[in-house]
């Protein structure tokens, strides 16, 4: 599965369009993480386990997106575009979409036509 | 009591702040020169497009906040106006870090271009949690071939 966030696959070429795809998760931290961030806002820096833990919920998303497109028959995924929004306090969605699509490499084409 | 726990963890933020600033600046500044011949790019136009081996999307983020001392400053600017300077450090730091991020996961990228950035605010607790942002940055890299 090939994804890219431009609207074609570079040397590719498309040659079927499958519409839509999606994949959402909503996660929430669990409660020693939270401590942790709030220790962490007196002495200020990066809160590793927030980053690991919306990596984790965007690798979700995007497997979801992926086995959808899969389902559908095609064999990568363009114009993908992220979108997060704080549900709740201590909930983040996160949210992938993109365009499933069907490419093949431009050179076997021209030697077919 | 809950007066002078409000102080002390004011100027232990300073410190520990600042100094843990100054070092992220640095390592920013040392890597940033590395990726320098690298093109990453917001656009799409400039796309050479033969000899492409592989593109892929790559992607970087980093959840970073700022210490007690610069909240409090961010508040007191919040009475009188103008730029806030602690926030805007802080996102420097960030959008930068999470560039860094994206670019060192994908080293056989030749280019990088649709360079996104995301920024989103995290709150840390039912109060708001103000200073903590998370940003992502994404984009596609693409190798050509040699």
């Amino acid at each position: 599965m090939i994804l890219t966030n431009i609207e074609e696959v570079p040397g590719q070429e498309i040659i079927e369009h499958y519409g839509l795809v999606s994949g959402s998760t909503i996660r929430a931290k669990h409660a020693g993480r939270d401590m942790m961030a709030g220790i962490k806002n007196i002495f200020g820096g990066e809160l590793k386990g927030y980053t690991e833990l919306l990596r984790e919920s965007r690798a979700e998303a995007v497997d979801r997106m992926m086995k959808q497109a899969t389902a559908v028959g095609a064999n990568a995924i363009v114009n993908v575009r992220f979108a997060t929004s704080t549900v709740a306090a201590g909930a983040a969605e996160i949210f992938a979409y993109g365009t499933a699509v069907k490419v093949q490499a431009k050179s076997t084409s021209k030697e077919l036509g | 009591m809950g007066l002078i726990i409000g102080l002390v963890l004011i100027v232990v933020g300073y410190f520990y702040g600042s100094y843990a600033e100054k070092k992220h600046y640095k390592s920013i500044k040392q890597r940033e020169l590395v990726l320098r011949s690298k093109p990453l790019v917001s656009g799409k136009t400039s796309l050479r497009k033969e000899g492409v081996g592989k593109s892929m999307l790559v992607s970087g983020s980093v959840v970073i906040s700022i210490d007690r001392f610069k909240q409090v400053m961010a508040g007191i600017r919040n009475v009188f106006g103008g730029e806030v300077q602690a926030y805007s450090s802080l996102l420097d730091r960030g959008r930068r870090e999470a560039m860094l991020r994206m670019m060192e996961s994908a080293p056989f990228g030749d280019k990088f271009v649709n360079l996104k950035i995301e920024t989103a605010k995290i709150s840390t607790s039912a109060k708001g949690g103000t200073g903590t942002v998370e940003v992502f940055a994404y984009a596609t890299a693409i190798t050509y071939k040699s």
